[in-house]
C-alpha cells in the first residue's frame, strides 16, 4: 500500500468517524440551518475547528494535506493546515516537512523565493513543486511555498513591517491552504518587470535576493484549480454554533455543481469586484471593501466609534460589549444580488476567559471601513467559493455563494 | 507632541504661505534629499514618498488640511493628510499590495514593527491589525490581493477632523 493509498483509506475512516461525531453535535445546534448530513465522497475532506497545533488558535479550521515528491509515491500528510479562503496557494512550514521537494529556479539558475504579505505577518521561503492530494483529489507538480529561513529576508520584505510567521509557534498551524477566489497568489502584477511589480518573488543567488518577474504558471498556485476534477471551487460546510465549543467538525468539498454533494441549490451568487471585495451595508452605510474569509478568526467590522460597541481594553482589536449584540448587515455583489446576514457579537474577554473553548460563533472585532466575514460566518451556512475563470452552474468565477 | 502644542498649531492655521513656499522649494530640492519620513514629517516627505513609490500625485484641499493622493506604480493608492502647518498627520492606503511601510511611516516605523510583534505574539489568529498607542494609531484590513489601512497621529489631527476622515 502506497502512502497515498494509506491516506485514502485514512480519509474514508475519518469521514465515517465524523458522521457519528456530527450526528452527536446536532442535539444542541439549530437544525433548521445546520447542514443536514455529513457529505461523503472522494471530493470531501474532513475539516476541524480547534485550537491548532499550538493549542491557542480560536475560530480557525484545519485540514490534512498530502504532499508528494512529484511523480513519486514518496508522500507525507501534513495535519493542522489552516483552511483559508482569503489567500491562494499552499504554504507548508519547512519544520513540518520531512520530504525533500524540487526547488524552482529562475532563468538565471538561482532559487526562487517568495515574500507573501498577510495583514500582520508574512511568510518567506522558497517556491518548490509537489503533487498535492486532499481527500481523493490530486494535482501534479503544484508550485507551493516552503516556509523557512534558508535565505536572508530582503529589505523589500522587511520594509513591510510585518512579523515573520515562520515557525509553528508564530503561524499557529503547520501551513496554510489558500483556496480563495483566485488561481495564483499574485496574478499578472508579479509577471511585470520594473516598478509596477509588487515585489513578492525574488531571485536568490548567494549574493542576496532581488525581485524578479514571475509568470502566472510559475507562481504559487491555488491547488484546487489544478485538480484533475472538481477544480472550479470549493464548498465549506460547518454546523451552527450556539454556544462556545472546544472543537467543531465539518467538510471541505471540492467542486461546485460537479457532484451530487456540491450543488449550489438555493445559494445566491455574489460576484466580487476586481479586488475580491463586495459591499456590506450596515445601519444604512455601504462599505464597498468587504469580503468573506475563512482565515479571519471572527467577524471583523468597523470600529467602536462607528458601531457604538466598545472594543476590548486588553484583547486589542476585538469587541467587548456588555451584553451580546444581535446585528444585521446586507451583502451585495457587483451582480446586484443582495441578501441579509444576521450575526451576533459577544464579549471577547468573556469568551476567551474559558480556556477550554476555541469555537465561537459570536466573536467580533475591528476592521477599518470594511466587513471581514470570517470563520464564524461559515457556521451553519454552506459557503461556495468559485475560482476565477472557472465555469460553474452559477456562472464563471470568481464568486461566493451562500 | 502634547495636546497644548497641537492646539497652538491649530491657532496658527490659515497661514498657508509657509506650506506653499515649502512645497515649491522641496519640489526642487527633494531629489537630492534622503527619502525621509512621511507620517509625522513635513510636506517634503510627501515628495519623497511620491518619488519612492514612482507614482503620480494630485492634491485636494479640505477645510483645514490637504490630501496628497499618490498612485504608486503598483496601483496602490496612498493618501497623505497634510495639516495647514505642513505636517503629515495621517496616511491611508488601499490596493492589491501593501505599500513600503518603512517609507510611509517614517520615524514611526520602528514603533509599528514593535507593536505588530507584540500583538501577533499575544493573541494567536489571523485578522485585521489594530494598533492603538497613545501617540500613534494603525489599522490594517484586507485579504490576499487586497490591503487597506490607515495610520495617524491622534494629537496632530486638526480640530474637527475625525480619524474616520483618513481613508
Amino acid at each position: 500500500m502506497s502512502a497515498v493509498q494509506r491516506f485514502q483509506a485514512l480519509s474514508i475512516f475519518l469521514i465515517c468517524g465524523l458522521a457519528v461525531a456530527c450526528g452527536g453535535s446536532n442535539s444542541h445546534t439549530d437544525t433548521a440551518t445546520t447542514p443536514v448530513a455529513t457529505p461523503t465522497g472522494q471530493n470531501v475532506a474532513p475539516i476541524s475547528v480547534n485550537s491548532g497545533p499550538e493549542g491557542n488558535y480560536v475560530d480557525a479550521a484545519f485540514a490534512g494535506v498530502t504532499v508528494c515528491v512529484p511523480g513519486t509515491s514518496e508522500c507525507q500528510t501534513i495535519d493542522d493546515v489552516l483552511v483559508d479562503t482569503g489567500s491562494y496557494g499552499l504554504r507548508i512550514l519547512s519544520s513540518a516537512l520531512t520530504l525533500s521537494l524540487p526547488q524552482q529556479d529562475s532563468s538565471a539558475g538561482n532559487p526562487v523565493v517568495e515574500c507573501l504579505p498577510f495583514l500582520a505577518t508574512y511568510t518567506w521561503g522558497p517556491v518548490q513543486a509537489a503533487d498535492v492530494q486532499i481527500a481523493g483529489e490530486r494535482a501534479s507538480s503544484v508550485h507551493i511555498q516552503v516556509i523557512n529561513d534558508n535565505f536572508t529576508v530582503p529589505k523589500g520584505c522587511t520594509d513591510l513591517g510585518l512579523a515573520p510567521a515562520n515557525t509553528v509557534q508564530t503561524l499557529g498551524a503547520n501551513g496554510i491552504l489558500g483556496i480563495g477566489l483566485y488561481a495564483q497568489d499574485c496574478g499578472s502584477a508579479c509577471s511585470q518587470t520594473g516598478s509596477a511589480n509588487p515585489g513578492l518573488y525574488y531571485d536568490c543567488p548567494s549574493s542576496g535576493c532581488e525581485v524578479i518577474a514571475e509568470g502566472l504558471t510559475q507562481q504559487v498556485q491555488n491547488p484546487v484549480a489544478l485538480f484533475s476534477s472538481d477544480n472550479n471551487g470549493v464548498v465549506i460546510e460547518l454546523p451552527m454554533v450556539s454556544s462556545p465549543e472546544a472543537t467543531l467538525s465539518g467538510s471541505l468539498i471540492f467542486g461546485i455543481g460537479t457532484e451530487s454533494n456540491n450543488a449550489l441549490g438555493a445559494a445566491k451568487v455574489y460576484v466580487p469586484d476586481a479586488y475580491g471585495n463586495f459591499t456590506a451595508t450596515y445601519k444604512g452605510v455601504a462599505y464597498s471593501t468587504s469580503f468573506i474569509d475563512s482565515g479571519s478568526n471572527g467577524y471583523f467590522f468597523l470600529n467602536a466609534t462607528t458601531t457604538g460597541i466598545p472594543d476590548c481594553t486588553d484583547q486589542t482589536g476585538f469587541y467587548c460589549p456588555t451584553s451580546t449584540q444581535n446585528l444585521t448587515a446586507t451583502t451585495e455583489g457587483t451582480n446586484g444580488v443582495s441578501g441579509t446576514v444576521n450575526f451576533s457579537v459577544a464579549n471577547a474577554d468573556t469568551l476567551f476567559a474559558n480556556a477550554s473553548d476555541f469555537v465561537f460563533g459570536d466573536l467580533g472585532g475591528l476592521a477599518p471601513n470594511s466587513f471581514d466575514f470570517g470563520l464564524p460566518f461559515f457556521f451553519g451556512r454552506n459557503v461556495f467559493v468559485a475560482i476565477e475563470n472557472k465555469s460553474t452552474p452559477g456562472g464563471t468565477g470568481p464568486y461566493w455563494a451562500y | 507632541m502634547s495636546k497644548t502644542d497641537s492646539r497652538s498649531r491649530r491657532r496658527a492655521s490659515g497661514n498657508s504661505w509657509n506650506f506653499l513656499a515649502a512645497g515649491a522649494l522641496f519640489a526642487i530640492i527633494s531629489s537630492v534629499l534622503p527619502a525621509w519620513a512621511a507620517l509625522g514629517g513635513d510636506a517634503a516627505s510627501v515628495e519623497a514618498d511620491q518619488i519612492h513609490l514612482q507614482g503620480s500625485r494630485h492634491i485636494t484641499t479640505a477645510e483645514s488640511y490637504n490630501v496628497h493622493e499618490i498612485q504608486a506604480a503598483t496601483g496602490t493608492m496612498v493618501r497623505e493628510y497634510v495639516s495647514s502647518q505642513g505636517k503629515v498627520f495621517g496616511v491611508a492606503w488601499q490596493g492589491s499590495w501593501p505599500p513600503d511601510m518603512r517609507q510611509l511611516l517614517g520615524s514611526y516605523f520602528d514603533q509599528y514593527v514593535q507593536a505588530v510583534k507584540t500583538q501577533t505574539s499575544s493573541q494567536m489568529g489571523r485578522r485585521p491589525l489594530s494598533i492603538e498607542l497613545p501617540g500613534f494609531v494603525v489599522q490594517v484590513g484586507g485579504h490576499g490581493r487586497f490591503f487597506a489601512g490607515r495610520a495617524y497621529i491622534p494629537d496632530q489631527l486638526p480640530a474637527s477632523v475625525s480619524a474616520e476622515a483618513i481613508r
